[in-house]
């Protein structure tokens, strides 16, 4: 199996809305929105609570550790994936709770199901950072 | 206020195409409007409402209505992916009860096999909101969808072999249309045997990609009544939304669960009262979860419900995707929600292939879902009549 640790590091534009996301991310931290009048856990992060729109929101540092929702092995990238063999793409649920697309890439990968224990890797990348996991 | 016969689909036309490297976009509209008008006997200068979706170029209506030459008391582009068609049926007849307008044209058309426009288009703005949290991680069209798949077989124990059975149908169908891309049957081997794209969807569970395109023409219930050709009645529309729900996604069902049960409502109607179903089927993973969230089967049981014969045409209890569906027959631009209303009309008007013509077809129902059952969705359920229903 190849392409595990290769996959692109491309960076995307950081959202202008959720700054204390990237800002931690860059230092490889995992931290997310919490809506303080509906106290939900916001995913993906922005600067609104999509359930009951305040904007009063607090940033938190989460523990980084999931579990697999579900997972599927592309065997067909495009764009940059083109070059990257078979890999994981996978929705990821945080213990916090939020269900997230991200890669799970590292050691063990081959071992992966639906219920797996996974930790957050967080990368550097242009100017932003990428979510990706690895098996815990 | 109710829709339910409020409107009538006079004219129904799929291009014959499937690869059209030499025309325009912008032709392939014209060219499919050119059909469906005549289908319904009337005339260019009769249109007074133009509908189309993401595939017109340009801008939009607003080109294709200068490229045509259209007079317009209404326009609408609602943009939901392949089921666009049927939010803009839906949303015709409702401009018709109100009087905005009397003869709705609704078009689509595109070529992403001869013009490199591959699947997922429309999704792929880097300015989306959700952008920086998706695209990074090599997502494509077939492998959202099969996290989709890959869930409902880890909840309810649906098989690949159930999933095949959805093609193998639609491939038998496929055999009795001249125009199908793909006319030739298929078993259940030869889909698992394809090559996997993104575990557990294979080459063969996913749809095909066609240029062409198709249209309908939507007119009120005083003009349906003075045209000579057989014209279907619009009974019941429902539209739904689906995403992310902030973070919580949950992907054993589909926006379809919401838009079905609007549309049957409205129709009067339940799902046992339908004798035909064009069913979106982007993959077969669509269908399997569609027919769920429809209510032709419990939640969990599609596979059973797909395995027992129940799809196939004539005389399954749900004859299915009778043209072969986006998975056989046709897909265009990427967008298969005008070819499953088209389907229906045929069956309705007693005018699809006889070897799958159901017999007295009386109530369809035309499904479509857009974006992707990974992330974010726009679907629509329309429930057609034959006109003497």
């Amino acid at each position: 199996m190849n392409g595990q640790s290769d996959l692109p590091m491309a960076g995307p534009p950081a959202s202008l809305d959720a700054a204390p996301y990237w800002q931690a991310a860059r230092e490889g931290r995992l931290v997310l929105p919490r809506c303080t009048s509906c106290n939900v856990v916001i995913w993906y992060p922005r600067e609104m609570c999509p359930d009951c729109w305040s904007r009063d929101l607090e940033w938190f540092e989460a523990s980084g550790d999931g579990l697999v929702y579900s997972y599927t092995r592309n065997r067909r990238g495009v764009g940059a994936y083109r070059a990257a063999g078979t890999y994981l793409l996978a929705y990821v649920e945080l213990a916090e709770g939020p269900r997230v697309l991200t890669n799970i890439v590292g050691q063990g990968t081959a071992d992966i199901r639906i219920g797996s224990a996974v930790r957050a890797v967080l990368q550097p990348a242009d100017e932003s950072a990428l979510l990706r996991f690895r098996p815990a | 206020m109710s829709i339910r016969r409020q409107a009538f689909v006079a004219g129904a036309y799929e291009h014959p195409g499937r690869e059209l490297p030499d025309a325009s976009l912008a032709q392939i509209h014209a060219e499919v409007a050119r059909g469906a008008l005549a289908d319904a006997g009337l005339e260019p200068s009769d249109v007074d409402a133009y509908f189309c979706a993401g595939d017109a170029p340009g801008f939009g209506g607003v080109s294709l209505a200068d490229y045509l030459g259209l007079r317009l008391s209404y326009i609408d582009t609602t943009e939901a992916g392949g089921a666009s068609y049927l939010c803009h049926i839906g949303h015709a007849a409702a401009a018709i009860a109100a009087g905005k307008c009397r003869v709705a044209l609704v078009t689509l058309g595109g070529k992403p096999r001869t013009g490199g426009a591959p699947p997922g288009g429309s999704m792929a703005d880097t300015s989306a909101p959700e952008a920086p949290f998706e695209t990074p991680y090599g997502l494509t069209p077939a492998a959202m969808y099969a996290l989709a798949a890959q869930r409902h077989m880890y909840e309810f124990g649906t098989t690949s072999e159930q999933l095949a059975e959805i093609k193998v149908t639609a491939s038998q169908h496929a055999r009795h249309n001249p125009n199908a891309f793909l006319p030739t049957p298929v078993t259940v081997e030869e889909v698992l045997d394809s090559p996997m794209v993104s575990d557990p969807l294979h080459r063969l569970d996913c749809c095909i990609i066609t240029d062409g395109g198709g249209a309908v023409v939507v007119v009120s219930p005083e003009i349906a009544r003075d045209l000579p050709r057989r014209s279907v009645a619009v009974l019941g529309h429902g539209e739904a939304v689906k995403h992310l729900d902030n973070g919580r996604i949950d992907l054993t069902y589909t926006a379809a669960a919401w838009s079905g049960s609007r549309a049957f409502a409205e129709a009067g109607v339940s799902p046992h009262d339908i004798d035909y179903a064009s069913i979106y089927d982007s993959f077969t993973i669509t269908v399997l979860l569609t027919l769920e969230d429809l209510g032709f089967c419990e939640k969990g049981k599609g596979g059973e419900f797909v395995a027992d014969g129940n799809l196939r045409a004539p005389h399954g209890r749900l004859p299915f995707n009778t043209d072969g569906g986006g998975l056989c027959n046709n897909h265009p631009s990427n967008r298969g929600g005008m070819t499953k209303v088209i389907e229906a009309v045929r069956q309705l008007r007693g005018e699809a292939a006889a070897e799958v013509q159901v017999p007295d077809c009386q109530l369809a129902l035309a499904h479509g879902t857009g974006g992707s059952l990974g992330s974010r969705m726009g679907s629509a359920t329309l429930i057609l009549g034959r006109e003497d229903a």
